[in-house]
């Protein structure tokens, strides 16, 4: 209740509180101001920030397995060490996200249960097998190039947490890209067949990048038929007059595409889109639009690596069980015998 | 503050300064805030919160997830439900005593030389 009201002294409805709220918080996104874990929030926006923080959460930790299987396979052990870093980096976004959840009212337990039930999604990028050594390279300059273009308008999204999260997440993505290239650098100058697996990888991540990494397509530039672009249109919408979202998905996925089109020429690399050429007019690369309903049915969640990807999480999960138990027993046992566990 | 639960769906929120604490599965483990002193000159800042059982396995996890890098000096891990808070949406009246207070400033009053505040060594 606020002091207006108090002063005011008059019997106030329901109605007239929920409207007070309501403009408080309009005026709150109106003026870029963060909203905080205890601010009134719409349901609406609850449920929509709620259901992407759980899909970028899961996104992070599955997308740990792709590199994650060949962290016993790297050729140094430099590449290993870095390899490392960046799958627990992975883990970590992952956990800042999942805290950043929890702000509104969940339990990551929960939300690790859903992903498991395959109740909740993850980006269908990570579907995808890492097959050679380059797929670490490739999956490191390409989908976390597409992340960062993706993610940097998150850090002023108008959840406090979940933009706080996203300032650490940038900070260390920029990390993966750089590494991912110079692995891509190191193929592509050395044999012939190190650099044909260096093609061959780009061949296979480069529509998972573009496409998946971005979403469904939401205006009629995109490529999109009419009825695709609408819905992507009205969701797009939504999440922008509530600050969940920057820009559309097909104007960050233009900029991917013109960031990385030098990049790969750059190494001597051909991107597997002929129609990917310099645009005068428009001042952006051209590029073959994306056949969303086609990548749909290719990518559903029943695909062999989409199963594989989440019997693995589950496995993972229960194989901690008696980690979780031993240490949950340990920490009973402290506590009833009246011990604190001080540390120097 | 992360993982204090709240609930969102309520037109108003309770005026009492509480913390309420996340409702736990069966054996889930707590949730803990953690606060990063990042260097030295500087107070520690909450940067988010992790899940262990108990401050030792809080402090190893908020270690392992929150400096990765870096050469942070300190590190803090309170319990959740440890922390009280106040409401943002409180702020009225429970901060009022902060408000409409302009004489609590220095520029309200005359300043000490002819030079005005430039001349003040207290400012």
């Amino acid at each position: 209740m606020s002091a207006q009201q108090a002063t005011a002294g008059a019997p106030t409805t329901e109605r007239d509180e929920m409207e007070e709220l309501q403009a408080h918080f309009d005026a709150l996104i109106a003026a870029g101001e963060t909203i905080e874990p205890r601010d009134w929030m719409p349901d609406g926006y609850r449920r929509m920030l709620l259901r992407q923080l759980a899909q970028h959460a899961h996104s992070e930790i599955i997308g740990m397995q792709p590199e994650g299987a060949w962290l016993t396979r790297a050729p140094s052990l430099h590449r290993k060490s870095v390899l490392i870093a960046k799958v627990q980096d992975e883990a970590g976004h992952g956990l800042y996200l999942y805290s950043a959840a929890e702000t509104l009212g969940v339990d990551r337990a929960d939300l690790l249960d859903a992903l498991h039930r395959g109740q909740q999604r993850f980006a269908a990028t990570f579907n995808h097998p890492a097959l050679t050594w380059a797929d670490t390279g490739a999956v490191a300059w390409l989908t976390d190039g597409a992340a960062v273009i993706n993610q940097a308008p998150m850090t002023r999204i108008s959840y406090g947490p979940y933009a706080r999260a996203m300032r650490r997440v940038c900070l260390e993505e920029a990390f993966h890209v750089r590494e991912g290239y110079d692995l891509m650098r190191a193929l592509c100058e050395g044999t012939e067949e190190q650099k044909r697996m260096a093609q061959d990888a780009v061949d296979r991540w480069w529509l998972p990048a573009v496409a998946l990494m971005f979403g469904p397509p939401d205006t009629t530039t995109g490529g999109a038929d009419a009825r695709t672009a609408a819905i992507g249109a009205s969701v797009s919408r939504r999440a922008m007059a509530w600050g969940i979202k920057r820009h559309t998905n097909d104007e960050l996925r233009q900029r991917f595409v013109d960031a990385v089109v030098p990049q790969a020429e750059r190494l001597g690399l051909t991107l597997p889109d002929p129609a990917i050429r310099w645009n005068e007019e428009r001042g952006h690369y051209d590029f073959t639009p994306v056949d969303w309903e086609v990548y749909r049915r290719a990518l559903g969640e029943n695909t062999h690596w989409a199963r594989q990807r989440v019997a693995h999480r589950r496995a993972a999960h229960e194989d901690g069980a008696w980690v979780r138990e031993a240490a949950a027993a340990y920490a009973a046992r402290e506590e009833a015998a009246g011990r604190t566990e001080e540390h120097a | 503050m992360s993982s204090t639960s709240t609930s969102t769906s309520t037109s108003t929120s309770t005026s009492t300064s509480t913390s309420t604490v996340t409702e736990r599965g069966e054996g889930a483990p707590a949730s803990w805030e953690v606060f990063l002193r990042p260097r030295r000159g500087l107070a520690h800042q909450h940067v988010g919160s992790v899940r262990a059982d108990d401050a030792a396995m809080a402090l190893g996890r908020a270690r392992d997830l929150y400096i990765r890098r870096g050469d942070p000096l300190s590190l803090w891990v309170v319990r959740s439900d440890s922390v009280h808070a106040v409401s943002p949406d409180e702020r009225d009246p429970y901060f009022s005593n902060a408000r409409h207070k302009p004489y609590r400033y220095p520029e309200q009053f005359a300043p000490l030389t002819v030079e005005g505040a430039d001349g003040d060594p207290h400012q």
